[in-house]
């Protein structure tokens, strides 16, 4: 009986003294978390996605609170957040565009051929680095193993009929699948623009005409046509730069090969 | 010199705490898949297993043993162990920032593994000093990052090889571990 007493006292006095010293320890040592911090990230979304460069979104939460970033630097948040966390900043935020991914290739199934057969792991990684960058005819095309899809969080982003293919609506802009793909086929357009040259290929026409349907060939048609000058032909592929593009769409019924939407 | 040699090596190596005596097997199953968060498990350890021991061999050796209290050795280590790493992270996190943030969420996350407390316990029964008992914890520690830390280069190297598809995952890792812990045999001779 006396054992029970001693080992139930012991315990009750090590936990007693735990519990005191650790209070008086977390008082001490107490880290003062700033109020409007812990707003923000309240308002983030909260998937840790790292579209914004932070590891979290209590890293980016912690910089804008700090004031090292923009309220609306949140690709996912958009403006709403942007608004209230400039509310919470006391600063005024304007409005950003929405963005959206866009697979810069239109070389499905249909359109485009394969070299060879390939066999190996069905990842874009591994294809990229077999000779010609993939079995597929066109050395620039969209492989569509689906990295991007892989590391998509809002399942905005699909392989269909052979390549990625982005769902607008649901694409938060966050950037995950602009870095995943090895052929950097992806880049963030305006959510409303109209008219964007679908298709990477720096070969010559010749060559994208034998491998694809539907490439951009260098024409430079569009180039000439356009009435606020905002494409231009580099490296036998056209480039439409939407902050001059008035969407007229002279571009997309000039060209040959229908590779401007 | 010689007794500092055999505990240190022993415990790195020979008695290698997770390839032979099979303790802290779930952080290393659990956080080996890059070679960067197993380190980082293994620098936590380390830290932790080290404060540990030591507190606890000075517990065991001023308070327990002249109580006779020797039985009540595990529940004592295992508060004394979880209010100490409570308490070193909030001095951490105060005092020496960059060192809270790389050990960061693996601190809290070894508060109760099962080998920080194997190695207090063994400590208290094999009857080492405060300085061997310390030196113990480190190397135990120290064998447990080497052990954490292959295995994450070996599970780096396989991710992408073509295996059978009920090998996948945790199977292949287990059959992984088995090899190293028979590879890790061939030091039983050694002391």
């Amino acid at each position: 009986m006396q054992g029970i007493i001693i080992a139930g006292a012991l315990i009750a006095g090590v936990g007693l003294f735990i519990g005191i010293f650790l209070g008086i320890a977390g008082k001490k040592f107490e880290i003062e978390v700033d109020e409007k911090e812990e707003k923000i990230l309240s308002l983030l979304p909260g998937n840790n996605c790292g579209g914004c460069g932070y590891p979290g979104c209590a890293g980016l939460a912690a910089a804008i609170a700090k004031g090292l970033e923009p309220c609306n630097k949140c690709p996912v948040g958009g403006n709403p957040v942007g608004q209230a966390i400039g509310d919470i900043m006391g600063v005024f935020v304007a409005d950003q565009k929405r963005m959206t991914a866009f697979v810069k290739c239109s070389g499905n199934c249909e359109k485009a051929g394969n070299n060879y057969v390939y066999y190996g792991k069905l990842d874009c990684n591994f294809a990229f680095k077999v000779p010609g960058q993939g079995a597929k005819g066109c050395d620039y095309g969209c492989l569509g193993y689906g990295n991007c899809t892989k590391v998509c969080e809002f399942d905005a982003i699909h392989v269909i009929d052979g390549i990625a293919v982005v769902d607008k609506d649901n694409c938060m802009a966050c950037g995950k699948c602009v870095n995943a793909c090895p052929f950097h086929l992806i880049e963030l357009v305006p959510y409303d623009a109209k008219h964007i040259v679908h298709c990477s290929s720096k070969d010559f026409g010749k060559k994208v005409n034998e491998v694809c349907s539907e490439g951009c060939i260098g024409c430079k048609i569009c180039e000439k046509n356009c009435p606020s000058g905002a494409i231009t032909v580099t490296d036998n592929l056209a480039h439409i730069d939407q902050e001059k593009c008035n969407q007229c769409g002279i571009c997309a019924e000039k060209c040959p090969k229908h590779a401007i939407l | 010199m010689k007794t500092v040699l055999v505990v240190t090596l022993g415990a790195a190596i020979v008695n290698n705490v997770v390839l032979s005596q099979f303790l802290g097997l779930c952080p290393f199953l659990g956080v080996s898949k890059k070679i960067k968060t197993a380190a980082g498990m293994g620098g936590a350890v380390i830290f932790v297993m080290t404060l540990a021991s030591l507190v606890c061999s000075i517990i065991d050796k001023f308070i327990l043993k002249p109580a006779n209290l020797e039985y009540l050795n595990t529940i004592v280590f295992i508060l004394v162990i979880a209010a100490l790493v409570q308490f070193v992270e909030m001095f951490l996190k105060k005092n020496v920032k960059s060192l809270y943030n790389a050990l960061g969420v693996y601190l809290p996350l070894i508060t109760t593994n099962c080998a920080v407390l194997g190695i207090a316990i063994k400590n208290a029964q094999t009857g080492y000093n405060i300085l061997l008992s310390t030196l113990n914890g480190t190397f135990t520690a120290a064998g447990f990052a080497i052990a954490i830390i292959i295995m994450a280069g070996i599970r780096e190297k396989i991710e992408y090889n073509d295996y059978p598809e009920s090998f996948k995952g945790q199977a292949s890792v287990l059959i992984a571990a088995g090899l190293m812990a028979i590879a890790f045999f061939g030091f039983s001779g050694l002391i």
